[in-house]
């Protein structure tokens, strides 16, 4: 697919720069004029990965978060978030609902299940010790 | 964040955006005002909170278990589309009233 823009975002794993990035995102993928509802689960998508690289992949000291997005040929918009963090040793059940491995923080275990519901395409690919990449892609202008 | 007592127990009128950043400060603010007052009812107003995240199912989840523990309940009010859209996700509208 031919990318018609794109732009990468990489900054300090802090809880502080969570609504940066989700903002960030959507006001970038504003040039493929999403309705509200699209814009929302973008947001919230965009939430729940980068929130999950705070949280897990750099539980236990500092690192960089890197997004890129991609707005490709037919409305298609493209997100990558990745860390070099911790990684996920079992990629399919940390993708499971409700599964979490940080319930004592009162997680739900439910951010993968966001990013699946409200994106049309997701996928993360995860090495131990090394980092986690999630993906995700959404066709804007379906439901107009 | 706006917490308002009556008879029935304690309402929270919360504000802003519910992520990882800000659910640990509200969740505290929530916690020592449940020990405070012992309410039977908790009502979480989300009229005027502009996002939420999973983030926000844990922290509901999390006051969920704090009042049943105490034999009170729980009350989701005024949620806005995109708020139900992730709480509905989460299956919280079945251990809280939504309305
Ligand atoms: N970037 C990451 N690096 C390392 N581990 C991760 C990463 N993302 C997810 N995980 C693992 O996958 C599990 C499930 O993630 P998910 O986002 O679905 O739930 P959660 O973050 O635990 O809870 P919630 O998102 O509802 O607050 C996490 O508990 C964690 O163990
Ligand atoms: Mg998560």
């Amino acid at each position: 697919m031919k990318v018609m823009n794109e732009f990468e975002l990489k900054f300090r794993a802090k809880s502080e720069n969570e609504s940066f990035a989700r903002t960030t995102v959507c006001a970038f993928a504003a040039q493929l004029d999403p309705n509200i509802s699209e814009i929302s689960d973008i947001r919230t998508a965009v939430s729940e990965a980068v929130t999950n690289c705070i949280v897990h992949a750099y539980k236990n000291g500092e690192g960089t978060v890197v997004i890129n997005v991609k707005l490709l040929d037919g409305n298609m918009l493209y997100i990558k978030v990745r860390d070099k963090g911790c990684g996920i040793a079992d990629v399919q059940k940390a993708m499971e609902p409700m599964y979490t491995t940080a319930e004592s923080d009162e997680r739900a275990g439910l951010g993968f299940a966001v990013m699946e519901n409200f994106m049309d395409k997701l996928a993360v690919t995860s090495k131990p010790g090394k980092g986690t990449t999630v993906t995700m892609r959404k066709r804007i202008g379906n439901g107009k | 964040m706006i917490l308002k007592q009556h008879e029935r127990g304690l309402t929270v009128l919360l504000d802003g955006e519910i992520d990882h950043h800000a659910s640990k400060t509200i969740r505290e603010e929530i916690d020592t005002a449940i020990y405070e007052t012992v309410p039977d009812e908790l009502v979480l107003d989300f009229s005027i909170v502009s996002f939420m995240d999973s983030s926000g199912i844990g922290l509901v989840l999390g006051r969920y278990k704090v009042m049943h523990e105490n034999g009170g309940s729980i009350v989701i009010e005024g949620a806005t589309q995109p708020i139900v859209k992730v709480m509905k996700l989460s299956g919280v509208d079945k251990l809280a009233r939504i309305r």
